[in-house]
């Protein structure tokens, strides 16, 4: 077992772990935060998706014990990551503003893939609001000032948003959702 | 604005509002319980499967004595120690939902994959590298396997019974005498693709044991069957089984019934006397969990000079798992789609030693609008006429091959209104639609599904708190079940949304329709409200014999009913117990003769890189008639959902399977490939929204599938438009196209 110090939604944990141990199975398991989920084990659906430092990443593909000291955000702890401390009740817990227009575009069906999803498609628009590039972005340019723009955003957007799966197939309402956080920020 | 807006959308009735998912809030804070996400009291323990490196054959050597002497290892379970169960497929003449779904059963291997041990351990860790240790040697019979079933047409037989339909093969009319007679003939010979559900919950059962008792939390589609299905394996009475599924992260078919993870969970929870998880891996659901088979299709189409139909022949051939008999019907559009004097279809199975083959989302429709829907194209075509004028001419009058009047027949309309949304001018010759050096085309092609209504059963209980809180066992797969019943509930007992809780996925609730074949919304639903109207009757006594009593609605706030100026304290309305009323639908009261199925027509834009291949959807378009729409916002969400399935269809999934060995090559989501975000275009989805009262009380038809209908050949139509390639196999792939595409 190696000792580990993680913190999890701003709660720091003090570990003792199996170095086989992901990323996910010990947030899951041993902290049983179970809004991640676990679609491949393999890095390719996303469903496990946290943010790890202020970056999205592939909570199964990462070893547990590599992320000593690092601070993680799950689908459990965006909310408060957006807007500090909310109240938050069992049966209302406060939402980030995508939470809540995941609702509103009915940006999901199954929901499996959903907590993924949704802490992807925040770090995609803060990696945006950064002007970090992706496959598709114009060499150079910040896509807020390329021609074009609206049309720009939306393959951005989609780029962005392909490392996580949804065989629902609740793309179109997942950008929809995301487009609307993004010009309520602007 | 933002108020006003909001108060209109509260004057509507609930049933057809476009609420937000009721469960919407615990699937966007990652609070909804899957499976794997239940914690039982006392420790759970993992199972890890260990699977068959090659089949078909015995079991000659296997060694889990390393395994056993792995660190946290609780258990090991092989054929030697398992408990009895009843042999795997009996009985014969249950169905195949309820049949025995045996594990570890002596040394007999059917498939590649096939489970044969599952480790238990403390951790994960340890079951996966305890896994690791097991050595296990197949002795494959000396004649081999059959793993190419359309290598072995000679072993092909007719299904004793096919997938949603009566008879393996139909013959209407004299099909050679009106092919011969016929001015335009076309013919080919299509291959679809095996395919896999590929569900982002991977199957997994959590099973507990107290005393004999036997609770089961479990992504499943359909909680009853699954109750009899481990009754009959374990050898037990239904009444010891509980099954909890309260989400179910996707199913798509492949959760229809149970699979090997659920029996070995139960089996090591009881060896184990302890909780046993069992999670299969990605890569196991490719081979332990169903998939869609691989079909050969031959369509040979006849019609005279004006267009007219005259002959249709859609001949199958697919693999059939040995010991399990499901054989799903392409053929089943041709039957019903377009008018012709003579129409022959027939359906051939090889049994072969692979996995197991079952429904996956619209069985039948899916792959057989793709061939139907292209052969149409290429006969209109040949007959120089426009595609969509094309069918038109060919609408039927009554169902072309039962001859049954239609409940109603909506696809004329859909053709039409698609039309005019989409812009259809017309075809153009193909490759003459350039931008740079991409090519465009744009096709069109009809959607079809049957209509399906089952039994169902449902209670309602008016609790002393206000609420009403609906109960079947029916599960929510992402379809929207919490969300329509609560709607259709609240619609009939005349509250609001908020004032109804519907809880689901329980075997310990009425025994509902379930999840699959499109039929859970109309077929529960009619339940749920049957039950809220028995209810409400039962309300109404109730409050009149207590001295509430006239005319006008009964009008139900947290703690009192009132009616019209007086009013009942709810506690002495309902005591201490709440009141409940039952309610149920009985298909045989709507078998009215008439044929009922959804209908759709979609619209594709496609874009071909005239140097590399490369297909890019840029747009598609559907038109749809599922009778009258209960929430429009997550039947648009079905529909698009439908869609991209159908995108998947035509351009990227395809499962392989190693001729050679049996081994299942594409075993995981890099491998098999499904449309991911920036594979989606814009979609736009309209739906007619008229209500088909023939159908069921609620004059709703299937939606779930219908959309996956017809996407797939409007796209493989309009692939034909840009190049002039006319697609034949699917998914097509680019080296399809590349040594046919016109000049750059």
């Amino acid at each position: 077992m190696t000792p580990l110090t993680l913190t999890v939604n701003g709660i720091r944990h003090e570990l003792r772990v199996d170095p086989r141990r992901s990323l996910l199975d010990l947030v899951r398991d041993t902290l049983d935060l179970t809004g991640a989920k676990k679609g491949c084990d393999h890095g390719q659906c996303g469903a496990c998706t946290m943010i790890v430092n202020g970056r999205r990443i592939n909570s199964c593909l990462s070893l547990a014990v590599s992320h000593d000291g690092d601070e993680v955000t799950t689908i459990e702890g965006v909310a408060a990551r957006s807007a500090g401390e909310e109240t938050s009740t069992a049966d209302a817990p406060a939402l980030h503003p995508l939470q809540q227009a995941f609702i509103e575009h009915d940006a999901f069906q199954c929901g499996f893939c959903t907590s993924g999803q949704i802490c992807s498609g925040i770090a995609a628009l803060e990696e945006l609001a950064q002007d970090l590039p992706s496959l598709v972005t114009v060499s150079g340019e910040g896509f807020r000032n390329v021609e074009d723009a609206d049309a720009l955003l939306e393959e951005e957007l989609r780029e962005r948003m392909s490392g996580n799966l949804c065989r629902c197939g609740a793309y179109p309402n997942i950008l929809a959702a995301l487009r609307q956080v993004m010009e309520a920020q602007r | 604005m933002t108020e006003m807006m909001s108060m209109e959308v509260q004057a509507e009735r609930p049933l057809g509002r476009a609420l937000d998912r009721v469960d919407g809030i615990a699937k966007v804070s990652g609070r909804a319980m899957y499976a794997a996400d239940y914690r039982p009291a006392s420790d759970l323990a993992e199972g890890f499967i260990v699977e068959a490196p090659a089949a078909p054959g015995r079991i000659r050597r296997l060694d889990v004595s390393r395994a056993e002497d792995a660190e946290g290892v609780i258990a090991v379970l092989t054929s030697a120690n398992v408990p009895e169960q009843r042999t795997y497929g009996a009985p014969e003449d249950a169905g195949r939902f309820t049949q025995s779904h045996a594990v570890l059963q002596g040394d007999r291997v059917r498939h590649v994959g096939q489970p044969v041990a599952l480790i238990v351990a403390r951790t994960l860790e340890q079951a996966r590298h305890a896994a690791s240790l097991v050595e296990v040697e197949i002795e494959v019979d000396a004649e081999g396997g059959i793993f190419d079933a359309l290598a072995h047409e000679d072993l092909a037989f007719a299904p004793d019974s096919l997938d949603g339909a009566d008879d393996a093969d139909t013959q209407k009319g004299d099909l050679a005498r009106e092919l011969a007679g016929s001015d335009h003939r076309v013919g080919a010979t299509y291959h679809t693709a095996m395919q896999h559900a590929a569900a982002m919950e991977p199957h997994v059962s959590v099973a507990e044991w107290d005393g004999d008792q036997l609770t089961v939390h479990m992504g499943i589609q359909i909680v009853a069957s699954a109750v009899k299905a481990f009754a009959t394996t374990l050898q037990i009475e239904p009444e010891q089984i509980r099954i909890v599924s309260p989400f179910t992260g996707g199913g798509f078919g492949s959760k229809l019934g149970i699979h090997s993870e659920a029996v070995l969970a139960a089996l090591a929870a009881r060896v184990c006397d302890r909780p046993v998880r069992v999670v299969q891996t990605r890569r196991s659901v490719f081979v332990n969990a169903p998939h869609r088979e691989r079909h050969r299709q031959e369509l040979e189409l006849g019609a005279t000079a004006d267009g007219t139909l005259t002959a249709i022949r859609h001949d199958n051939l697919a693999g059939m798992a040995r010991d399990y008999a499901f054989a799903e019907a392409p053929a089943s559009p041709t039957r019903a789609s377009y008018a012709a004097p003579a129409i022959h279809t027939s359906h051939r199975v090889v049994a072969a030693d692979i996995p197991t083959v079952d429904s996956m989302r619209a069985p039948g429709e899916a792959i057989g609008t793709l061939t139907l829907e292209t052969a149409i194209d290429e006969m209109a075509q040949a007959c120089g006429m426009d595609p969509l004028e094309f069918r038109l001419r060919n609408m039927p009058d009554v169902d072309p091959v039962s001859g049954a009047p239609f409940g109603d027949h909506r696809l004329e309309s859909c053709l039409r209104e698609g039309a005019q949304r989409f812009g259809w001018d017309g075809c153009v010759a193909p490759g003459s639609r350039r931008e740079g050096r991409l090519l465009i085309g744009r096709g069109l092609a009809a959607a079809i599904r049957p209509n399906m209504l089952v039994g169902a059963e449902a209670e309602i209980t008016l609790s002393p708190d206000g609420r009403f809180h609906v109960r079947t066992d029916m599960t929510d797969i992402g379809t929207g079940s919490y969300t329509i019943l609560t709607q259709i509930a609240a619609d009939t007992l005349g509250v609001e949304p908020g004032q109804v809780v519907t809880e689901l996925g329980d075997s310990a609730f009425p025994k509902s329709s379930g999840s699959g074949g499109s039929f859970g919304a109309a077929s529960t639903g009619s339940a749920v409200q049957d039950a809220a109207s028995n209810l409400l009757s039962a309300l109404r006594d109730r409050c009149a014999a207590l001295g509430l009593d006239g005319n006008g609605a009964l009008a139900f706030t947290l703690d009192s009913v009132r009616l019209g100026e007086r009013s009942l304290a709810l506690a002495d309305l309902v005591g201490p117990e709440g009141m409940t009323a039952s309610g149920s639908i009985d298909p045989d009261d709507f078998d009215t003769g008439q044929a009922g199925y959804s209908y759709g027509a979609q619209f594709a834009e496609v874009a071909v890189d005239a140097v590399t291949g490369e297909i890019r959807v840029r747009r598609l378009l559907g038109v749809f008639d599922a009778g009258r729409i209960l929430n429009p916002k997550t039947a648009r969400s079905q529909l698009l959902g439908g869609m991209i399935f159908g995108i998947g269809a035509a351009l990227m999934e395809e499962g392989v399977i190693d001729p050679r060995s049996g081994a299942v090559m594409a075993r995981d989501l890099a491998d098999y490939h499904i449309p991911v975000n920036r594979d989606v275009p814009a979609l736009e989805v309209h739906m007619l929204g008229a209500s088909s009262p023939f159908a069921n009380p609620l004059g709703a038809k299937g939606i779930g599938e219908l959309g996956i209908c017809g996407a797939g050949p409007a796209i493989a139509n309009a692939v034909h438009e840009a190049t002039g390639v006319r697609p034949r196999a699917f998914p097509i792939h680019l080296d399809h196209l590349l040594p046919n595409l016109p000049p750059v």
